[in-house]
């Protein structure tokens, strides 16, 4: 195993809330997480909305303060106990960039391409010359094939389609140099014959440039395509990860089978019947509140395997080799081949039809 | 040359009326701006049949949701649509009515009861200040005016209980309701009155996979019940393939193409059908490289001359550029397998 770059080491992040009475009450959108992103490695975590991924990726970028938990660069704690918070940002900013989801937002839109360029570079590189900064901007500009450069340069944003403005913000996080590189569902708001287009330049980033990316995302087929590893969020908590081959094809946590069964595959075999593929998911249930998450394992109010510990004890960490983990009761009781055999709607429904007998 | 167009009212079409409940002919919409007016949509021909699910799917700027809502006039200044048909046939065998010209207090008549609309935005669709209960207690007492106002909450409890909702839910406020619930009750909503056809613009874009995945298999067991037809409008080809019977492909305001979802995948005829469909990266199968499709979309205000996608295309030829393939039929136009291409690649296939 190669030394991380970027490591957290059970890190938690907790919202104070307050309604409109008054009261408040705490959001506990991160827990228990780990994760360490290695040079040349693409680490993906895939979760739903309200899972915590999003939250993860602005702890690893420090935009909060992690309630609990450590944080190192390098080996070196940058966030946790008795680290003082101002002393090591611009330094960091310059090892670890987080790259936004909506591109039309994330650029000055006041400013041509140059400008948001140059700012990077000269923040973080002083005293460069005009004509260093110039050849600075161009072969950034080039490195995410806008080509030829002198065609984006004195462009204003809104002149950019969607696609070329989110190859001028990773162009600007790379600016920096910097080793990590963090894509917050990166493609999401770009058109579908251009996502792979970007996915491809991360990979080459990744090869190239030795970078290690954290890539989050709702959209399984995408981190796939990318990633080394996959990680299930669940609920502001880590169910699942291993590399992405293994977790796809045989999850071992009810809650990734759900997932992957769920998610669109255009390369399904399509005579299969639509009602089959589609199934009797009439109810399949919905993420739980953070405020007030279930005890024991999240998953249980939702699982159609679950027995009576899981309701009163969170599963204990079951490594299956290989770089793999999955935190399910079942593996403790003996009980993981089931998850090879039915759907999660088959399953979930029988449970609900048994359930009303 | 076999064009399959279907002339309002025109009883020697490819099916007989009563097996289409929505005809669209030559349809184009324009926004009127400081400049020329932008042409969004130009000249959409395409029928629905009773009780199919027609997938419309593009990408931004396609003219996908210009269609749309030219289809259910909801659309506003300045969007004018500028020419063409909207011919909605009855079940009952009614003549066909036109909706593009039809006066307010007609086309009110007609929404809810014959043809109603599923938006993205839940939130946006339901009133914040009514309980849920109450929006369809509204919906049904104007259209069924006989209705007691008992009769009328007991028909949207059991609306709410057809998409999973629990009939106590009734009493709640949008707010009160996870957005998966939210995208489900306008789903109901839109059932209420029984209506024929259900436009859905994007109905599952805002909620997750597993949320997604039970929505519509709700909404293909609601039309096996009831048996009206969709239209949905997405941008992501990979569900429409697994949800659609058929699929019409937009780019540039202009239908490309247009086959049943089997056709679609196996034997795309557009490159930029090909180019979309090899877009998404297989979730089983082995992952190769995939280049999607280079370049971007095309600025509506400055279409080139010939083929839109011409400038984007891996197989263009030299009358591409100069000369605007129309929507052609492929194969027999009275077969129920009709398919038809906007590509000059099939030009020669195409004469008969």
């Amino acid at each position: 195993m190669t030394a991380p770059v970027l490591e957290a080491i059970d890190v938690a992040k907790h919202f104070a809330v307050a309604n409109s009475l008054g009261d408040s009450s705490v959001v506990r959108a991160v827990e228990g997480a780990s994760i360490r992103l290695e040079p040349g490695r693409i680490t993906a975590v895939v979760g739903e909305s309200g899972s915590g991924k999003t939250t993860l990726a602005r702890i690893l970028a420090r935009f909060y303060e992690p309630t609990s938990g450590v944080i190192r660069l390098d080996g070196v704690p940058v966030a946790g106990d008795g680290i003082r918070k101002r002393a090591v940002q611009k330094a960091y900013r310059k090892d670890v960039q987080l790259i936004f989801q909506d591109p039309f937002g994330s650029l000055n839109p006041l400013h041509r391409v140059r400008h948001n360029l140059e700012r990077a570079v000269r923040l973080h590189h002083h005293g460069r010359s005009k004509a260093a900064l110039e050849e600075r901007v161009t072969s950034l500009l080039e490195r995410v094939s806008l080509t030829p450069a002198s065609d984006y340069v004195d462009k204003f944003p809104h002149e950019l389609s969607g696609g070329q403005r989110q190859r001028v913000v990773i162009a600007r996080a790379l600016a920096v140099e910097p080793r990590v590189l963090l894509g917050d569902e990166p493609i999401s708001m770009l058109d579908v014959s251009i996502r792979l287009e970007m996915l491809n330049l991360l990979d080459t980033l990744r090869r190239e440039d030795g970078l290690a990316l954290l890539y989050i995302t709702h959209d399984i087929a995408s981190a796939r395509y990318l990633c080394d590893d996959i990680v299930v969020m669940y609920a502001g908590q880590m169910v699942e990860a291993g590399p992405k081959d293994a977790v796809i094809s045989s999850p071992q946590h009810p809650y990734t089978k759900l997932l992957v069964e769920s998610s669109p595959d255009p390369h399904r075999d399509v005579a299969a019947d639509r009602d089959e593929i589609f199934g009797a998911a009439d109810e399949l249930g919905e993420p739980p509140s953070l405020i007030d998450p279930p005890s024991g394992c999240r998953f249980h109010p939702r699982c159609p395997f679950a027995m009576e510990k899981c309701t009163t004890t969170p599963p204990p960490r079951a490594q299956l080799g290989d770089g793999r983990w999955a935190d399910c009761w079942l593996h403790e009781e003996g009980r993981a081949d089931e998850l090879s055999g039915s759907t999660m709607t088959e399953l979930i429904t029988r449970k609900l039809t048994e359930e009303r007998r | 040359m076999t064009m399959t167009r279907t002339r309002p009212g025109d009883d020697t079409a490819a099916a007989t009326p009563s097996e289409i409940v929505l005809d669209v002919d030559g349809l184009s919409v324009e926004y009127a701006g400081a400049g020329a007016p932008v042409r969004a949509c130009t000249d959409v021909t395409f029928q629905l049949r009773r009780g199919e699910i027609l997938g419309v799917v593009g990408e931004s700027g396609s003219g996908k949701s210009t269609l749309i809502t030219a289809l259910t006039r909801l659309q506003r200044p300045p969007a004018v649509t500028t020419s063409g048909h909207v011919v909605f046939h009855p079940q009952s065998g009614e003549p066909g009515i036109d909706l593009v010209p039809l006066k307010p207090r007609a086309l009110r008549a007609l929404r809810w009861t014959s043809l109603s609309i599923v938006l993205q935005s839940a939130m946006d669709a339901l009133n914040p200040v009514m309980r849920l209960g109450a929006q369809f207690v509204d919906v049904l007492r104007v259209h069924d005016r006989s209705m007691s106002n008992a009769a009328a909450w007991e028909e949207a409890r059991r609306l709410l209980g057809l998409v999973g909702i629990s009939a106590d839910r009734a009493r709640s406020y949008p707010h009160e309701l996870s957005g998966g619930m939210r995208q489900r009750a306008t789903i109901a909503l839109a059932l209420a009155c029984r209506p024929e056809l259900v436009v859905m613009d994007e109905p599952t874009t805002a909620v997750d996979v597993v949320m997604q995945r039970q929505i519509l298999a709700q909404v293909l067991r609601l039309r096996r019940e009831f048996g009206f037809a969709v239209v949905f409008v997405t941008h992501d080809l990979s569900l429409l393939l697994e949800l659609a019977d058929r699929i019409a492909v937009m780019y540039a305001g202009r239908i490309v193409e247009l086959a049943s979802a089997e056709d679609l995948y196996r034997t795309p005829l557009h490159p930029y059908t090909r180019g979309l469909r090899d877009s998404f990266p297989p979730l089983h199968a082995p992952v190769t490289r995939l280049e999607g499709i280079p370049g971007s979309p095309p600025d509506l205000r400055a279409l080139p001359a010939g083929c839109p996608f011409a400038p984007r295309c891996p197989a263009v030829m030299d009358r591409c550029r100069d000369i605007l393939p129309p929507l052609l039929s492929h194969g027999d136009p009275d077969s129920p397998d009709a398919r038809s291409v906007a590509c000059h690649l099939h030009d020669e296939e195409l004469i008969p």
